[in-house]
């Protein structure tokens, strides 16, 4: 800026102006400093870009590395000999499929033969393969007496292992399979057994404690019936309170007080709205915990200063002259709103739900005060039914200790994560779709 | 069940509907001049029938178990509760009802089995008497709505005051919902200081919140004094905002006065998804990727760096508020008057120095503003450092050891089964109310501060 105020002093019409002498060396190593300092804030902000979109990269790049193994799973497809005298015609349930499951491992390794080698030879499948076989035979009980090949699941250690995860060379007291264990599942690969399809389980089943057999089916409702009952109450309740501020409410301290409190509700921590869930609505009302009911009660609370600040500008947005000109043809105000104004608003109303829609389906806090963090083993029926919902499954899953459990989190995250990029894309869609400029 | 309930009221909601519209029509057609359209008479025959069966059946779903509730243990004698802690009366009460609900565990004394049995047997007598209340309602709602079906009848006004209480009420829920806030928090925070002094709270230099649940449990005496977890909170606050904030500023800066439009096309949206991300991916990110980088890199430089240290968490929280601070700095940034930065290019200023020594200081209330508003945030942010963050409370403001935040402290005294009759249950909510306080106070300066600063430029 000194340059500036020089040149001021040169041109005033007082001083006869200093021709300048644009070869002279000082002048040019300031004019080089200044626009060496002009370079250096441009390339600050662009590193601090870089930085920021880096940390967008690593984000995704390490959920993406960790998570894409559990979008497989490593199963073992062994032929399963159904005997009479392991299941009974009568009551199919009852049969001991452990022990057909033994026996059919045990087809693979004649040379083990020591009743405890046989149990760890057993801990190479996952404990769901049992109840797979038995669900089988249970549907169709023509299978008893005859042989059936199945692939079925193998526990969590193999399945790293499988997948190469597990550090062969390292010493056997480091890991957590003995060199046994792994030339027993050398054997199985060896002998084509061994297949890793798509880990279907990962959407259609529950969650389970073990690793292999957990899936997101109870969350994925969970979160579905959780939206719906956020949607079913903020919805209407947002375009109406909206529709209200923007339109009928007098200017007044009223409903001053209202918009205040409503843009300081946007800014409240997600983790008081959990607070304001347990004490009211659980403690005081009685409702259950866990629901998906109490759950999107509250997210109701929290997404519906999104939906009535969307809807007051999606509103404001619609021309007067289109109201004038029904009010002119004899409509009332009400026939005004819900016959011209609230139609031509409804794709920037729409759009701002879904958004408001897709940061509920992100939040977390609140649900784990309601307690939708349980360990649930059944897919919800309905809103009354505990279950969790995809982030607070996604938090369970991070705090177990299974190795497994560390890319089935990641693998949840991006089926989270696929959802809300889903939604956002549906709203700005419908914003580029149905966007008027009057 | 309920189902059914709900899809009784809504064909019933239409049936009233089209009879009420119908009968309207035929008015019409023979000749009479209707005041009101026949779509209104129709929704007034809503008006009159659905609706209020449907707030009539849910405000009794909501109060029927406790009222039930109330009237079983109202039954039982003084001997059977009278001596009875809070917590063992709701343990008694779970057990009622289990039993109510045919899980019997173990041989409960009979009066338990009486007292679950007429538990069962009063949900069921509630249950058909709301069917029977809410039929009711909707035949005689329709019925009286027939007959209002005349010429002279004003449908049209009435559906419209109905339709205007609708927006009214809604409009309120906003307050209703800050009210629910304060009231619920306040309240069980005064429990809380009946049983723990507000100066030990306030104060008090330890936080052990780990007391007996039972008399025979071997467990700390339990200290509520919230200075070290307030103070690890100011840590992992400042750590965030030692990310957030030169990051976010100068990529405003940059996406402002640099980047052509293509690239700013391209960036903005691109910082925004920053935002856009769940909070818990962001913790899932730190303890897997950000807290082992530390700890390795601490290690490789001779530091002892914590498991859980604060800048795990911090840092992860400030990377989820670059693009809050970046778009408060690029509205503060745009707000500036064009002629100022006109002028100042005018005179041979650089793009660097307009930005650095015009805009910048003429927006810094507005930027002010949106740290004030991040600082809330980061506060109130909950999950990366409930998943990154430490338990204990240790008073250190040394960001590599392990601090604990009130959100934190709040989420692990209330995860699992609790019972608002301890200390500790009740302390959560005192963090609460000090959780609230301080974010409001923060968000109503920072909103004052944006807002004065935007008129003076309008």
């Amino acid at each position: 800026m000194t340059e500036a105020s020089i040149t001021t002093v040169r041109t005033s019409p007082s001083v006869l102006p200093r021709r300048v002498d644009w070869s002279d060396p000082a002048l040019l190593g300031r004019v080089a400093r200044r626009h060496g300092r002009d370079r250096y804030v441009m390339l600050a902000g662009l590193g601090a870009l870089c930085v920021a979109a880096s940390m967008l990269a690593l984000l995704v790049l390490s959920l993406v590395i960790l998570g894409h193994e559990a979008f497989t799973q490593t199963h073992v497809t062994l032929d399963f000999e159904i005997s009479a005298d392991r299941v009974s015609t009568d009551a199919p349930a009852d049969g001991n499929f452990r022990a057909i499951i033994r026996d059919a491992l045990a087809a693979h390794f004649p040379e083990v033969t020591d009743r405890r080698d046989q149990t760890a030879l057993g801990a190479i499948l996952s404990n769901g393969a049992q109840f797979q076989l038995r669900d089988m035979v249970v549907a169709d009980p023509g299978l008893i007496g005859g042989t059936v090949s199945l692939a079925v699941p193998v526990s969590d250690p193999f399945d790293q292992l499988a997948k190469g995860l597990v550090d062969v060379s390292a010493p056997e007291a480091n890991r957590r399979l003995s060199d046994r264990e792994i030339g027993w599942f050398r054997v199985l690969e060896q002998a084509g057994a061994v297949s890793r399809p798509l880990n279907t389980a990962l959407i259609t089943s529950p969650d389970s404690r073990f690793p292999e057999l957990a899936g997101l089916a109870g969350a994925l409702w969970g979160s579905f019936y959780t939206l719906l009952v956020c949607f079913l109450i903020s919805f209407p309740a947002g375009i109406a309170a909206g529709i209200y501020l923007e339109e009928f409410a007098p200017k007044n301290r009223f409903t001053d007080l209202i918009e205040v409190n409503i843009n300081n509700l946007a800014a409240v921590p997600s983790v008081v709205f959990g607070l304001l869930a347990l004490a009211v609505f659980i403690g005081w009302f009685g409702l259950p915990r866990s629901a998906p009911l109490v759950g999107g009660m509250t997210l109701a609370l929290m997404t519906l200063p999104t939906i009535i600040i969307a809807t007051r500008a999606a509103v404001k947005a619609v021309p007067p002259s289109i109201r004038d000109a029904a009010l002119a043809l004899g409509a009332s105000k009400h026939q005004v709103v819900t016959g011209h104004v609230l139609p031509l608003a409804m794709p920037g109303i729409l759009t701002g739900t879904i958004i408001g829609l897709a940061q509920a389906l992100g939040e977390t806090a609140p649900l784990l005060l309601i307690g939708m963090n349980a360990f649930i083993t059944q897919v919800p029926d309905g809103v009354m039914t505990p279950s969790t919902a995809l982030p607070t499954q996604i938090f369970i899953w991070a705090d177990s200790p299974e190795r497994g459990f560390v890319s089935r989190t990641a693998a949840a995250i991006c089926v989270l994560l696929a959802f809300l990029v889903l939604m956002n894309a549906l709203a700005v869609y419908l914003r580029k779709r149905f966007e008027r400029k009057w | 069940m309920l189902g059914f309930l709900f899809l009784v009221i809504l064909m019933a909601s239409v049936l009233g509907y089209i009879l009420n519209r119908q009968t309207a029509r035929r008015l019409a057609r023979s000749g009479q001049r209707l005041h009101s359209l026949s779509g209104f008479h129709g929704a007034f025959a809503v008006c009159l029938s659905g609706l209020p069966a449907l707030v009539f059946a849910l405000l009794w779903l909501l109060l029927d178990d406790t009222v039930i509730e109330a009237i079983v243990m109202h039954r039982l004698t003084v001997d059977q509760t009278g001596a009875l802690s809070a917590g063992e009366i709701s343990l008694l009460k779970s057990e009622i009802r289990s039993i109510a609900g045919g899980k019997v565990f173990g041989t409960p004394e009979p009066w338990k089995l009486d007292a679950g049995a007429s538990l069962a047997n009063l949900a069921s007598t509630a249950r058909l008497a709301l069917f029977g209340a809410v039929l009711a309602i909707l035949v005689v709602g329709i019925a009286v709505a027939q007959t209002k079906v005349v010429p002279a009848f004003r449908a049209r006004q009435s559906v419209e005051r109905v339709m205007s209480g609708f927006m009214v009420f809604c409009s309120l829920v906003a307050i209703v919902t800050t009210l629910g806030i304060v009231a619920s928090l306040v309240y069980e925070s005064l429990r809380f200081f009946e049983r723990v002094p507000l100066a030990e709270f306030l104060f008090g230099l330890n936080w052990e919140p780990q007391i007996p649940i039972r008399a025979d449990q071997v467990a700390g005496t339990g200290a509520f004094g919230w200075i070290p977890v307030l103070v690890g909170t100011l840590v992992i606050t400042i750590v965030a905002l030692a990310v957030a904030i030169p990051i976010g500023i100068y990529s405003a800066i940059y996406l402002n006065e640099f980047a052509t439009p293509r690239v700013r096309a391209v960036a903005k949206p691109l910082l925004e998804l920053l935002a856009g991300v769940p909070t818990v991916v962001y913790g899932f990110f730190a303890i897997l990727v950000v807290a082992p980088a530390l700890r390795a890199a601490g290690t490789a430089l001779g530091i002892d760096v914590s498991p859980n240290t604060a800048l795990a968490a911090g840092g992860v929280m400030g990377i989820m508020l670059i693009p809050f601070i970046s778009s408060f700095t690029d509205d503060a940034l745009n707000a500036v008057p064009r002629s100022l930065r006109d002028g100042s290019l005018a005179l041979g200023a650089t793009r660097g120095e307009t930005v650095t020594k015009v805009l910048f200081p003429a927006a810094i209330p507005g930027i002010v503003g949106g740290i004030l508003l991040a600082v809330s945030r980061a506060i109130g942010e909950t999950m990366i450092v409930v998943m990154a963050a430490g338990l204990i409370a240790t008073l250190t403001v040394n960001p590599l050891n392990s601090v604990t935040t009130v959100t934190v402290q709040i989420v692990t005294l209330l995860i699992g089964d609790t019972e608002f009759d301890n200390p500790k249950t009740l302390a959560a909510f005192a963090l609460g109310l000090m959780l609230f306080l301080v974010t409001l106070g923060l968000n109503v300066i920072a909103l004052r501060i944006v807002q004065k600063y935007r008129e003076l430029y309008d």
